[in-house]
């Protein structure tokens, strides 16, 4: 039995990557902006993976790990903001949330 | 087991294309778990049963109940019954069933051909991944458990001013002025 390839995987994260990085480009609301960004740690995830099964080493899923608990206190933080600026907008549109903006 | 791959990558792109041109946020957050799930599948294909089942547990799982609760919490008011009713119709859902459906035929096939089919040739046990993570990467592990326990804190923070909002002043004007003067407000809190 044939193995995957690891081109192959990592061609699968990349697509995965991009999709993520399009949907944070083009969607304004701040709920799918957050799932982008999820989208987008779970494709680098991925490629952590797939190259260390390429290798036969346990490093890539010690990273893919790490990722994502990463990815658990992002996400924490960031739907706690998103609860703020609701609660202070009335809107889920991240262009207006730009009281920072000098 | 790599056709399995192919199929479950398939599925994941959809899935993720659907994820980004939603328009309804919890249909995305169906799509977005099927595509958590065939990435576990792939996990799986790639040899690495453990980080498969802390990708279901954790982001399938955990994560995405978070966004559930965070929705539910921001869709209060009279058209969450009538988003209910949309919600239960067969078309909103048909997508991620039918998605998840080639999942569980993968697996029942999977199953069905043992074990020696079912495991990659590269296969890194969870025994393998313990060890290393508690002896190698064990600084990346205690840096982990503060960067978890500093999102604890912060979540607990930005959440406490939303309620102290709710149970004190109504205007987002008054609410702003005792934002800059935490520590008096605090204190009346408690």
């Amino acid at each position: 039995m044939a193995a995957i390839p690891l081109e192959h995987g990592l061609l699968l994260a990349g697509i995965l990557f991009s999709l993520g990085v399009i949907g944070l480009l083009v969607r304004r609301n701040v709920i799918f902006i957050l799932m982008s960004l999820e989208i987008m740690l779970n494709a680098a995830g991925l490629a952590f993976v797939a190259a260390g099964a390429r290798w036969g080493q346990a490093d890539g899923q010690v990273m893919f790990v790490f990722i994502l608990a990463m990815a658990a206190a992002e996400v924490a933080i960031g739907l706690a903001l998103v609860l703020q600026i609701y609660k202070r907008l009335q809107t889920l549109d991240i262009d207006l949330a730009s009281l920072l903006k000098g | 087991m790599v056709t399995a791959f192919y199929i479950a990558s398939a599925v994941a792109i959809a899935a993720t294309i659907m994820v980004i041109t939603r328009t309804q946020a919890v249909h995305a957050l169906l799509y977005l778990i099927v595509s958590l799930l065939s990435v576990a599948v792939i996990f799986f294909c790639l040899g690495a049963p453990f980080v498969a089942v802390l990708e279901i547990i954790i982001y399938a799982g955990a994560i995405m109940v978070l966004f559930v609760f965070v929705m539910m919490l921001l869709n209060l008011g009279p058209e969450s019954a009538q988003q209910e009713r949309q919600w239960l119709n067969p078309r909103m859902y048909i997508g991620p069933a039918v998605l998840s459906l080639v999942l569980l035929i993968e697996l029942v096939y999977m199953i069905n051909q043992g074990l020696a089919t079912v495991y990659s040739p590269t296969v890194v046990a969870p025994r393998e991944v313990g060890i290393s993570l508690f002896t190698t990467y064990v600084l990346g592990v205690e840096l982990a458990g503060m960067l978890l326990l500093a999102g604890l804190v912060g979540a607990f923070h930005l959440g406490r001013r939303r309620e102290r909002r709710e149970h004190g002043t109504d205007t987002t004007t008054q609410a702003a002025d005792t934002e800059s003067s935490p520590n008096v407000t605090v204190g009346e809190d408690s």
